[in-house]
């Protein structure tokens, strides 16, 4: 992928950063409105995509230096790790839990255990999905 | 509690960090001392329950896995369990303080050698300590796997990878079995917990699935313990390191079967099947074991072949002592008990003596770099030491005092001998076959041993034919067999210290019918002149003549033709098997991807609508449905249009986007249901998977230009008219069943029990968390194979292109 497209790098320059706004808002929201994980992590996901087909796969990869499959591997055991933290304190594995804490600015905030696993969740998506991308595309 | 799994799942946890440990600090340090302190905390704890256990007492844990379907990882800690937990620490120690010595710090990679030690470890406590049947099933096969990475860990060799894989599928074969022998326990009992299996054993014994149950059982027990015909892949596995061999195959892993054997004793002991099964396949091991390590040069295939003739006389023991059950507690039971409590003991016994005269190979042949013993003779001048361990470690075997294999040989043969007084099962007329059988074997046994030590260390020391230098092993790598010999010796003259606290517990779990009395179970070394007694004696004295000549009886005995060997069965069987296999796979696996679907959605159509009309489910009713509203209508009709449009064009490009719009018109549904989440992840989807279908597009051929039509084909149009049908009819008769009441109340209050007011992400993260787990974790796998397939075949192609 080695497109010189005015118009797209133009729009995507200004796009990616809505989409990536987008896609924490879908994140954060996911507790109580529709979002979360998977679409948090898919959406993100597109946006990366975007980048890769208006600037290259070399340009985005010197900007952002993630490997995509350790950032999957990563999410998983996030995932794994909430799981097994529950065993720590005696719970089953994979029981989450929830409560609420007076924070400084934010006020009355709910913290949630489920925000830690949906975080893997986000990230095994971003990985998984930017690797097949990338892996089909570097193959000619 | 926590504590007690902290401590079992201690080799898991540390096999976590020894990569980095290796990594980081190899250069300096040994990676073998940070592993050695995982068996040393697990023995020293392990230790600690010998007071309370041998009071009588026993200990369950719980740790709470899936409690909603009952799968738990129960833990019970009674004697037996006790008496293994202590082998595997134990002896994990000593072989570890020996590979320590033994594995170059420089050569080798010990970072991949100890993950799959602590693996095997892990997996062999849980496996000894479970309670949960389907639990115990998943360490042991844990424990195949870990056997298979130990024995291939030398994978250059192609022998090493053989050999990995004729244990493996052996072994996992017997496996399966057995999970489907604990199916049919668990249906009969309707419990997952042995002790509780145990305690419903009059309604299991009159069940039509009792024998079943049990052969399928025993299979799995019998190809773990290497019992004839399975022997054959123990004399392969050692291709692995000498430690394996002295851990994994001769001391832990391969009695687990006996451990099966003894621990399900209490189900099925008392039946005539169990019985002869048991003693019989027993002690065929052993005539089989003994003669066939007569045959053997290579020391270590020696050893091999002894570890499956002793395996034998262990579970011979433990089908005589089955007996016990059958009679009750009454006079005959008790003399049976004594049988049970052989196997208890020599079991112990193996395992010092054995896992000390594999440490000796592995000397013998770091040392000299020979394993064979035409090529040795003579090394007692030169490895002093080395000659005093296999001395005492072969004598002990051989059933010589004062060693602790005299004593559990002299009760071997008391048991075997108590046999011929048998009324039950029809003893009373072959009963004699039994004692001499074990007399023969016992002979066979005397004289390798004899042939282990003196054609090794006696004679006279020919350095020439030998290629290094030869000297006496440090202390390290004396170490361990040295304990290991004080234990064969201190056995010997204290057996009843190690009876009371250690083998009378382990012998109450096994018999937990029997009264069982310390004072009445006292290991003796003298009895007076009886039978035993007499029968040792002939054993070393035909032994010795045996031995004597054997220069006369043993080349033609050596040639005896490998085409009538099992082995040789084995390895003529596997590539037919294969071969037909690949010809029967390849008739409907084309390659093609075309007739992969036609296959799929074939047989999705005969399952769902075959059942659909078998089970009368073809009920609808369109009460309850929304009205359909005129927007609905346009938006089914943009569909419509969009996949005609997929069909009939000719342009791929245009095909990609028509099926985009089916894409975003089903979300348009989505957001009509009110379901913005799955609207939202229908179109992230959407547009993911059409970059997805542009990038692959790149690789596909280009549509010919000539071809306007592609041919009609009438066996794909009755497929995709009878996939519609079949989804419509069961989307329209779902709605037309009440089975059972809906869920959707429990989903409801998702924001008291999670905190969450979104109720599919509390669905997703909490409520099946579970799924969500495994399904990243598919995912993430699946991405890691396209990385791998595409950048291997790239790989490859840059490799074509520079040749």
């Amino acid at each position: 992928m080695k497109p010189n497209n005015v118009i797209l790098q133009t729009v995507t320059r200004v796009a990616v950063f809505i989409i990536f706004t987008f896609s924490i808002y879908l994140f954060m929201s996911g507790h109580h409105q529709p979002g979360g994980g998977f679409i948090g992590g898919l959406s993100t996901a597109a946006a990366i995509v975007l980048l890769y087909l208006s600037f290259g796969i070399e340009k985005v990869r010197e900007n952002i230096p993630v490997d995509f499959k350790k950032l999957a591997a990563v999410g998983v055991f996030i995932a794994i790790g909430t799981g097994l933290a529950s065993i720590v304190f005696g719970q089953p594995f994979l029981t989450q839990t929830f409560g609420h804490v007076d924070l400084p600015i934010f006020g009355d905030t709910e913290l949630a255990s489920a925000m830690v696993f949906d975080t893997g969740v986000a990230l095994a998506v971003i990985g998984t999905a930017v690797n097949i991308i990338l892996s089909i595309s570097e193959d000619r | 509690m926590a504590i007690f799994y902290l401590f079992i799942f201690l080799p898991f946890l540390s096999a976590i960090l020894v990569p980095f440990l290796y990594k980081y600090f190899n250069r300096l340090v040994h990676t073998g001392w940070f592993v050695l302190l995982a068996p040393l905390f697990i023995l020293i704890y392990l230790l600690q329950y010998i007071p309370s256990i041998s009071a009588g007492e026993t200990y369950q844990y719980t740790l709470s896995w899936i409690p909603s379907f009952g799968i738990n990882i129960v833990s019970y800690v009674d004697g037996l369990s006790l008496l293994f937990g202590l082998l595997i620490s134990g002896v994990g120690v000593l072989v570890i303080v020996y590979s320590i010595f033994y594995m170059s710090k420089t050569r080798e990679a010990l970072h991949q050698f100890y993950v799959y030690l602590l693996l095997f470890m892990g997996a062999m406590l849980g496996l000894v300590f479970s309670d949960h049947l389907l639990v115990l099933y998943g360490f042991w096969e844990l424990t195949s796997v870990s056997s298979f990475l130990l024995i291939a860990y030398w994978y250059e060799r192609k022998s090493s990878r053989q050999g990995a894989l004729k244990a493996m599928l052996i072994t996992v074969i017997g496996g399966f079995g057995m999970l489907a022998g604990f199916i049919m326990l668990i249906m009969m009992a309707d419990t997952y917990s042995i002790r509780e299996i145990i305690a419903q054993v009059d309604v299991i014994q009159n069940h039509a699935l009792f024998i079943p149950a049990m052969l399928c059982i025993l299979l799995g027990a019998f190809t773990k313990s290497a019992q004839f015909p399975f022997s054959i892949w123990l004399p392969d596995a050692m291709e692995a390191p000498t430690p394996v061999s002295a851990y994994l195959h001769s001391a832990t892993m391969v009695k687990a079967g006996i451990y099966l054997v003894a621990r399900t004793t209490p189900i099925f002991g008392g039946s005539s099947v169990w019985f002869w099964l048991v003693t019989g396949v027993g002690i065929i091991t052993l005539l089989y074991g003994s003669l066939s390590a007569l045959r053997m040069t290579d020391l270590k295939a020696l050893l091999a072949y002894s570890t499956i003739s002793q395996l034998g006389l262990i579970m011979s023991l433990l089908g005589v002592g089955s007996l016990a059950v059958y009679f009750g507690p009454s006079e005959n039971g008790n003399l049976f008990t004594v049988a049970t409590f052989a196997a208890l003991f020599h079991l112990f016994n193996h395992s010092t003596f054995k896992g000390s005269l594999f440490m000796v190979v592995g000397i013998i042949d770091h040392e000299t770099g020979k394993r064979d013993i035409r090529y040795l003779s003579g090394l007692m001048q030169v490895l002093p030491v080395t000659f005093t361990i296999a001395m005492i470690g072969a004598f002990s075997m051989a059933g010589l005092p004062p060693f602790n294999g005299f004593l559990s040989k002299e009760m071997f043969f008391a048991a075997m001998t108590e046999l011929t007084h048998v009324s039950a099962f029809g003893l009373d007329r072959i009963g004699l076959i039994f004692p001499v059988i074990a007399w023969i074997a016992s002979v066979f046994t005397f004289v390798y041993c004899m042939i282990f030590v003196f054609k090794t260390f006696g004679g006279k020391f020919n350095p020439e034919k030998l290629t290094r230098k030869v000297h006496e092993a440090s202390f390290g790598m004396l170490f361990a067999p040295i304990v290991l010999c004080l234990l064969v010796v201190l056995t010997f003259f204290f057996p009843n210290v190690l009876g009371k606290y250690i083998l009378i517990p382990a012998l109450t779990s096994v018999l937990p019918m029997m009264a069982i009395s310390s004072s009445e179970l006292k290991i003796s070394a003298w009895h007076g002149i009886n039978t035993e007694l007499l029968m040792t004696i002939g054993v070393v004295a035909l032994g010795f003549l045996l031995f004597k000549t054997a220069k006369r009886w043993i080349r033609p005995f050596r040639n005896y033709p490998q085409t009538l060997t099992l082995n040789h069965l084995f390895n003529k069987a596997l590539p037919s098997m294969e071969k037909g296999a690949s010809s029967l796979t390849n008739r409907y696996m084309t390659g093609s991807l075309r007739h992969y679907l036609s296959y799929i959605f074939a047989f999705f159509v005969m399952l769902l609508l075959g059942s659909l009309l078998l089970n009368y489910g073809l009920k609808f009713d369109f009460s309850n449905d929304a009205s359909i509203t005129l927007f609905d209508i346009g938006v089914v009709l943009v569909m419509l249009i969009a996949a005609l449009t997929v069909l009939l064009t000719n342009h791929r490009v245009v095909a990609i986007v028509a099926l985009g719009a089916v894409g975003y018109m089903v979300s348009m549904f989505f957001v009509i249901f009110r379901a913005p989440d799955i609207a939202l992840t229908q179109m992230v989807v959407e547009t993911v998977t059409t970059v997805l279908f542009l990038l692959c597009f790149y690789h596909l051929p280009k549509l010919k230009k000539d071809i306007e039509r592609i041919p009609f084909k009438l066996n794909n149009l009755i497929i995709s008219i009878s996939v519609g049908l079949t989804v419509t009819l069961l989307a329209l008769s779902a709605n037309g069943h009440k089975l059972f009441e809906p869920i959707t109340g429990f989903f409801e209050r998702a924001y008291e029990l999670a905190g969450a007011k979104n109720i599919v992400n509390a669905i997703l993260v909490d409520f099946r968390g579970f799924d969500t787990m495994l399904e990243i974790s598919v995912l993430t796998i699946a991405g890691l194979g396209v990385y791998i397939l595409i950048h291997q075949r790239s790989k490859r192609r840059k490799h074509d292109e520079t040749e």
